[in-house]
């Protein structure tokens, strides 16, 4: 009979090769799926994974890389600290939305002011927005001990509202001949987030998402507070000996992943978006929960898991539109790859080993 | 802006139907947390239920067979979770957050020749008697079928939890997994036993909207009450009686909301719609005084 036994120590080798094993099943899984579908699984999983990268229109998908990885990497690293100390923020598309209509408002407030101020300013704005709207789970957890796995979800649906209310509402372009949507803030020179270098998709947004990893890095290896948050979660009793302040812990993770969820959303509503919209938001905030636990939680791991997560994003557009398989497999993919990473974690922390029972 | 048009007999009627998908995921999900396992999948195996449920309807012309389907699909998505989270110990929270991302794409898979289609028949039954009272009567007792259902398995549940002897096992496994495996119960036989049953009462609930609430299948149409459904678990801290009153003071502000928005209320339609999830947040801060059941959320390993 297999029984399993735990680790002293979680194994070191499996927690790098179990992400990879991850990635394996879901391409022979999702290979079955896209057969059972009618499709090539071979043609199907090539132009997920491969086309982008490899294929004679790379040069098109590439910078598409950057685009995408950049908001799911930079939510991820902020959830990043919560999750290694317990702390739940899955609503960070609530942030993301957030921060992008902060930015927007601040950025149309000033139209059509030409100044170099306009764009750091809807920077910081976007970053408050993020933030105010995770500290309300925050404080309500820390005064009144609310669930904020609950409140942060439920914040996703008010936010999604209010984005309705404001594309339709107060952020309307006047010029817009009624449609919903705002000002296209690409075509407004001082809010727009344009290409550092022309053509390679490098937005200030993947600079921020760089920043955030080697902060991100800095802060977990190197500072007391990456200490108490990897305490904390390891385990909350030593934490709690060892004098970690678990209300400001609570605030200040929460705080982290809002900031940067709301900088993700205010980085993408100036740039590849360009305007406030009713369908602004498309789940990277979801889908960065699923980046953050591929990437162990580790800075470097979750910028991998970033780029490969955008990878699925633009070789499923590329499958959608050659080979015609449903954008929902898509998604459905980037399910079973998390459901496959907590499968095969088992062996990170477990031996598994053959035992003969006894009689009795 | 006309209030005379809402007409509180039937606004009291509409909340008890409003009320009924929360109910049937809330009371599936107690049971899981009241076993010690905190699924939070609800949202994911609601949706797959309510394609499940509306795939299996409009191909037999059965709402009933619909609603088998829809049970039987959220149990078999529930024990997806159940083998990760019992046998290969992965961590809850992030396994139930797996299991609805999943389940969404899943949903969104299955649904894709089924938009636009209309929903075969669930006609209401109308209670002999009972339901000629005058006002009691329409609210009460002029339902369809699956309110009543709903209400039953509440009360079985409380039944279940307090009365036999397979509750008291499944309480004890919640509150302490380790003495209930010194006294030789099976823990991970009655979890999964549970998981089992909350996914089939999210199915059901999923399906309710599909079936009857809407009646029609459109993506992401659960639209958060898995998570709703969750928070009416907190709310009632753990007990089958207040889940009641939990669903029905949320089915009343979601049917208030619809009403006031038909009415034509100077607010815009954007901030009503935000009600439902406003009100969920207040009632989870007022009422997070319960005591969770005491090894909720623990992964239990048998070393030895």
């Amino acid at each position: 009979m297999l029984m399993l036994e735990k680790r002293p120590n979680p194994s070191r080798g499996w927690t790098i090769a179990t992400p990879l094993l991850a990635v394996l099943l879901t391409m022979l899984f999702g290979g079955i799926l896209f057969a059972a579908l009618g499709k090539n699984p071979f043609e199907t999983i090539r132009s997920i994974f491969f086309d982008p990268l490899f294929s004679e229109f790379a040069f098109y998908y590439r910078p598409q890389l950057l685009i995408k990885g950049a908001p799911l990497v930079l939510i991820a690293i902020g959830l990043s600290f919560g999750f290694r100390a317990g702390v739940w923020n899955i609503g960070a598309e609530g942030q993301y939305i957030m921060g992008a209509l902060f930015g927007a408002g601040v950025g149309l407030a000033f139209y059509p002011m030409e100044s170099w101020i306009v764009f750091p300013l809807m920077v910081i704005a976007g970053a408050v927005g993020g933030t105010l709207w995770a500290m309300i789970p925050g404080v309500l957890k820390v005064k009144f001990g609310t669930n904020e796995i609950l409140v942060s979800l439920m914040l996703v649906y008010v936010a999604e509202q209010l984005l309705a209310s404001m594309a339709l509402g107060a952020m309307r372009n006047p010029e817009g001949m009624g449609f919903p949507g705002s000002r296209n803030l690409a075509q407004y020179p001082s809010a727009a987030n344009l290409e550092i270098i022309s053509g390679s998709g490098m937005h200030w947004g993947v600079v921020a998402a760089f920043i955030a990893v080697i902060f991100a890095y800095i802060t977990l290896s190197r500072h007391i507070f990456g200490f108490q948050v990897r305490l904390s979660g390891l385990s909350p009793r030593a934490a709690a000996f060892a004098g970690v302040n678990p209300a400001r812990l609570v605030l200040v993770c929460l705080g982290i992943s809002g900031a940067l969820a709301g900088l993700a959303g205010m980085f993408e509503v100036a740039g590849p978006a360009g305007q406030v919209s009713i369908d602004f938001n498309v789940g990277y905030g979801f889908t960065a929960i699923i980046v953050a636990f591929l990437g162990r939680l580790h800075p470097v791991g979750i910028l991998l898991a970033g780029g490969l997560m955008a990878l699925t994003y633009i070789g499923g557009e590329i499958a959608q539109s050659n080979l015609g398989l449903p954008g929902a497999a898509i998604q459905l993919l980037q399910g079973m790859l998390l459901f496959f990473l907590l499968a095969v974690d088992v062996l990170t922390n477990y031996r598994i080993r053959l035992r003969i029972m006894e009689q009795t | 802006m006309d209030l005379s048009a809402i007409n509180p007999i039937l606004l009291l009627a509409s909340l008890m139907v409003a009320a009924t998908p929360i109910l049937l995921a809330a009371i599936g999900e107690l049971v899981v947390e009241r076993a010690g396992v905190l699924n939070l999948g609800v949202e994911g195996m609601m949706i797959t239920g309510a394609i499940c449920g509306f795939a299996v309807a409009v191909g037999t012309g059965s709402p009933w067979l619909g609603f088998m389907g829809a049970a039987l699909g959220g149990a078999l998505l529930s024990l997806l979770f159940g083998v990760l989270t019992q046998y290969l110990l992965s961590n809850q929270v992030a396994t139930g957050l797996a299991l609805t991302l999943f389940g969404l794409g899943l949903s969104a898979l299955m649904g894709q020749g089924y938009i636009g289609i209309k929903a075969p028949a669930f006609p209401d039954i109308h209670i002999p008697l009972l339901g000629d009272i005058p006002v009691i009567g329409p609210i009460v007792f002029q339902h369809d079928p699956l309110v009543y259902v709903g209400l039953l398995l509440t009360g079985g549940v409380w039944w279940f939890l307090h009365k036999t002897r397979g509750g008291l096992i499944l309480r004890a496994v919640g509150e302490n997994h380790d003495a209930a495996h010194a006294l030789g119960y099976k823990v991970i036989k009655v979890r999964m036993l549970a998981i089992a049953f909350g996914g089939a009462c999210a199915g059901l609930g999923g399906a309710y909207l599909s079936l009857v609430r809407v009646p029609q299948w459109t993506e992401g149409m659960t639209a958060g009450a898995g998570w709703i459904a969750l928070a009416i678990v907190v709310f009632a801290g753990w007990k089958p009686w207040r889940l009641l009153l939990g669903a029905y003071l949320f089915g009343g502000v979601t049917v208030l909301q619809l009403n006031l928005q038909a009415a034509g209320l100077a607010i815009p339609v954007e901030y009503l719609s935000m009600s439902p999830y406003l009100a969920t947040i207040v009632v989870l801060v007022i009422m997070s005084a319960g005591r969770a059941p005491g090894s909720l959320g623990r992964i239990f390993h048998a070393s030895r």
